[in-house]
Parts: structure tokens; sequence; C-alpha cells
């Protein structure tokens, strides 16, 4: 039944690809415009562009995405199951829930400020602003647990830590991995942003840079590449997500 | 088999003047005073949300009571203690562990270790008729094989004393009644102490050797009411089960008043 499901989860990835494709293809023919090329001068783009010094860009936008990510939930996941102890919560809810709707591109000028214009301010922007998503997501999963799975616990002579590892972590579990597979997509429009300044690495770099040399198929091959980029991080995290949650699929 | 030998006298369990307060200030325990004595199979009975689950709940060690205290073998209980296993109402299991992992936890809490772990969880679940599923997860399985995995992991630390918050409530009737068995036999082979809440008054007869009726709340001891036939399997169908469930019936309805 599951297999059954993959495969149509599978081919209806591949229609709406194909679909796009088909779209796309219509669109150059009808607007016939250097600006928009058709998908196949693309793909050649993309293919030639790779042999030189695409997957370099690419290879750094993933890192800098996958650090950011990482970064964010080695920080928000912690934080969030700790909210299930009302102390903890007490300090952190406040926090959360004032600095959460400020658009968070305002930090930018600390994170300058604070880190220099490098890699590593890249890097922590991406985080910060992945890091409320999980974090936000978290607390509400770990303050929403029934009451019962704790005292079954404790009559089972558990201590804090157990609870923590026993019961919180994997019943927030799937809600933090459907949190960060979601904050992909965030992540990928951040790394656009921060990549479009000092920097001349990166596939936001080679976007904004083919654009200004008015090199549409490069321009093109660069976005597919980010494209592909989120695409591959979202269906990874889904691959972990059906493997260490498999008892939310039965 | 089981010894009555002496020991059937002691007091196990004593709760004295216990009141129990929750922080909203809804009362759910006045002055509730209740002796389990050792090997005892107790049931307690009582109208909906009179503080069953609570009393249980300070029993186990989980709850504080606002006022008053209980004594297992003469000593306060202050903390969940090994010797007290506590059944929920609804099953308590983890849904991201499987079977196996469900009914050795108690055991991995306490560091027993991996094959000794292994050895009393596969015997535990051969004799629940389990073993076929050690690696599915609860929601694979049917309410009464959930509940009898409850049964596995409460019995995995060999508890001298079993609570049971009406452990058979969601079951359909036949499932039930081969629990109900499955509890009797347990109840009489091993010289368990077990106190089992229930709403069903069938129940409270079948299994209860004496069945404690609570108030309406906040609830407090009503009545005892002895039931030294518990313990047939056959007691379903005897005319002194349906007189025993009168007398119970009619002592709920006073409490009630
Ligand atoms: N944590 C809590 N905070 C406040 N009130 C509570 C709490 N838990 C239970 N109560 C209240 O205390 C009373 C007794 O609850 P309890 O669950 O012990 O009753 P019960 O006899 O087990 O009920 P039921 O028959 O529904 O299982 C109820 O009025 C209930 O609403
Ligand atoms: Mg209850």
């Amino acid at each position: 039944m599951p297999r059954g499901k993959d495969e149509h989860r599978t081919w209806s990835y591949i229609i709406a690809g194909l679909l796009l494709l088909i779209v796309w293809h219509l669109a150059s023919l009808i607007l016939d415009s250097p600006a928009l090329p058709a998908p196949l001068t693309v793909f050649y783009a993309l293919i030639d562009r790779m042999r030189t010094d695409l997957y370099l860009h690419l290879l750094i936008s993933a890192l800098r995405v996958i650090y950011g990510i990482a970064l964010a939930g080695s920080l928000a996941v912690p934080l969030g199951l700790s909210t299930y102890n009302n102390r903890f919560d007490r300090i952190i809810a406040p926090i959360v829930y004032l600095l959460y709707p400020i658009p968070h591109i305002v930090f930018l000028p600390l994170i300058i400020l604070l880190f220099g214009i490098g890699d590593l301010s890249k890097i922590i922007l991406i985080a910060i602003i992945v890091f409320f998503q999980i974090l936000v997501t978290t607390r509400d999963e770990a303050r929403n647990i029934s009451s019962n799975y704790i005292f079954s616990m404790l009559s089972l002579g558990a201590t804090p830590m157990d609870i923590y590892r026993h019961v919180i972590l994997p019943a927030c579990l799937p809600a933090i991995l459907t949190a960060m597979r979601i904050s992909v997509g965030t992540a990928i429009a951040v790394l656009f942003f921060v990549e479009s300044f000092a920097t001349q690495r990166g596939l936001g770099y080679l976007i904004m840079y083919s654009w200004s040399m008015m090199d549409y198929p490069a321009l093109y091959a660069s976005i597919v590449a980010m494209a592909l980029l989120g695409f591959s991080l979202y269906l990874i995290l889904e691959c972990v997500e059906r493997k260490l949650c498999a008892w939310v699929y039965l | 088999m089981r010894t009555l030998s002496g020991a059937a006298n002691d007091s196990m369990i004593e709760a004295r003047n216990l009141s129990m307060v929750y922080p909203d200030g809804t009362e759910a325990l006045r002055d509730l005073n209740l002796v389990i004595h050792r090997g005892a199979s107790c049931s307690i009975i009582g109208p909906s949300g009179c503080g069953k689950t609570t009393l249980l709940f300070i029993l186990a060690g989980l709850l504080k009571p606002t006022k008053g205290q209980v004594l297992l073998d003469a000593r306060e209980i202050v903390s969940p203690t090994r010797g007290v296993a506590l059944i929920l109402q609804d099953y308590g299991l983890f849904p991201w562990k499987t079977v196996y992992e469900n009914v050795a936890l108690g055991l991995k809490l306490q560091g027993v270790r991996k094959r000794e772990r292994r050895a009393i969880v596969m015997s535990l679940l051969k004799e629940l008729g389990l073993s076929e599923f050690a690696n599915h997860y609860p929601k694979q399985l049917s309410g009464g094989m959930q509940q009898r995995v409850g049964f596995a992991r409460a019995l995995a630390l060999k508890p001298e004393i079993l609570l049971m918050d009406e452990p058979l409530s969601s079951l359909d009737a036949l499932t039930r009644e081969t629990l109900q068995n499955f509890l009797l036999a347990l109840w009489k082979n091993n010289g368990m102490t077990m106190v089992l809440v229930t709403h069903s008054i069938e129940e409270a007869v079948f299994l209860g050797r004496e069945i404690i009726v609570l108030s309406r709340r906040p609830g407090h001891v009503v009545k005892i009411v002895e039931n030294f036939n518990a313990g047939d399997e056959n007691y379903r169908s005897k005319e002194a089960f349906f007189a025993k469930c009168r007398e119970v019936r009619m002592s709920i309805e006073h409490g009630a008043i």
C-alpha cells in the first residue's frame, strides 16, 4: 500500500514537471524574445555551464543553505523542546512572539556589523529566519503533549531526561521535520537575497551577473539550478521524515 | 498458586484523610480513607467525575494530595515506586514505539541489560499472544491487543500492585470478557494486589473481592461491599452475581443522593 502511494507521488512529480516545461516552451514561442529562451536552450546552457563553473556556485549555495538550516535547527529544536517545561516557556514564549512578527531582514545591519560581510553573515541570516519557523512549530507541538504520556513515563520510573528522550522529542519530531522541509523554500529565497551582494560566488550572484550581462540562457540555467537545489533538499528532508517517523505513515 | 498464608491481613496501601483540590479550585476528593490488603482485588466504582482517576494518581505517587497521605507498607508514598504499576484510562502507549519497545521501556529505564530485557519482554508477549506483533506499532493493533500491550508494559516490571483506570472501558463486550478473565487469572496465579477503577457494575463485581463505592464529587468512600465469590470464572452466570450487582447499584444510588 505505501509503495503504491509512493509510485503515485513519483508520477505526479513527473507530470507536474512536464506540464511546467510545456507551458514554458509555449510561452517562449509566443513571446519570441531573448528574455525567455526555450527550455531546451536553457538545458544546453545548464550542461555547458555545469562543465565550467556552475557546479561550484551550486555547491557553495547548497552549503550556505544547509549550514543555515542546520544551525537554525540545532538551536531551535532544543529550545523549542525545552518549552515543554513551564519555567522555560515563560521565558521563551514572550521573546519568540515578540520577535517572530518582525521582518528578520532588519537584523542584517547588525549581523554585518558583528560578523562581517562574508559567508558567516550569509549563513546566519538564513539561520535566523529559519530558526523562528522551526522554533514556533516545535514549541506549539511540545506544549500540546498529552499529560497521559508523561504520567505513563513517570510511573515507569522515568527521569526528566528520559521524558525528553522517549516522549517529547519523538512526539515533536514529525512537526520539526515538516517545519524544516517547509523552511527550505524560505531559506532559498533568503539565499538569493544574501548572494545578490558582496559576493562573487553562489547561484544568487550568478543570476544577478548573468542578468546584468543579458546572458539569458545562463540566467535561466542558474535559476533552474536554484530550483533543483531547493527541490532536492525538500526531497531529502521528506525521506528523512519518512524514515525517522515511520509510525506516522502507517 | 496464590498464597493467602497469614499475610492476608497486612494492610499494604493505606490512604488517610485524602483531600485533593486542583489549582483551579475543583475539589476532587474530600477526606477519603481506604485500606487495601496485600493480595486483595479491589474494584473502585463511582459516578463520572467523582475523582477516581485523581485517587489512582495519588496512590501511584504521581499527584500530591492537598491533605492527607498514602502509606505503602507503612511508608509514605511521595513519588512513583517500582512496586506500583499504573495502567491509564486510554492505554497510554507511545505511538512512536513498537509493541516491543513499549513493553521494554520500563525495563530500559530501570537499567535492565538488553539481553535480559529481551528475554523478559519476549516471554511476556508470548504469554499475551502478542509475539507476532512485536514489531508492529500500536496504531496497527485492535483496541483489545493495544490493551494487552498496556498490561504487558505494566507487568514487565513485576509490580506487586497493579493500579488500573478503566482499562477495558473502550472495548467491545467479547474482548472485554476475555480480558476480564485474563485479569482474574493474573490475580489468582500471581498473588498480585489489584486495584481496578471501572464504570461497569458487572465488571466491579466480577473482578473485585472488595468493591469500594465512591460518592459524587468531592469523592469519598460511601461503602465497601464485600464480595467473596469473586475469583470464579463462572461467577457471571450465577444468581449470587446478579444479587451482588443489585447491592452495588443501590449503594451507588445511595451515594449519589
Ligand atoms: N488537572 C486538573 N485540573 C483541574 N481539575 C481537574 C483536573 N483533573 C481532573 N479535574 C477535575 O476533578 C474532578 C475529578 O476528576 P477525575 O478525572 O479524577 O474523575 P474520574 O472519576 O476519574 O472521572 P471519569 O469517570 O470521567 O473518569 C473532575 O471534576 C475533573 O474535571
Ligand atoms: Mg477517570
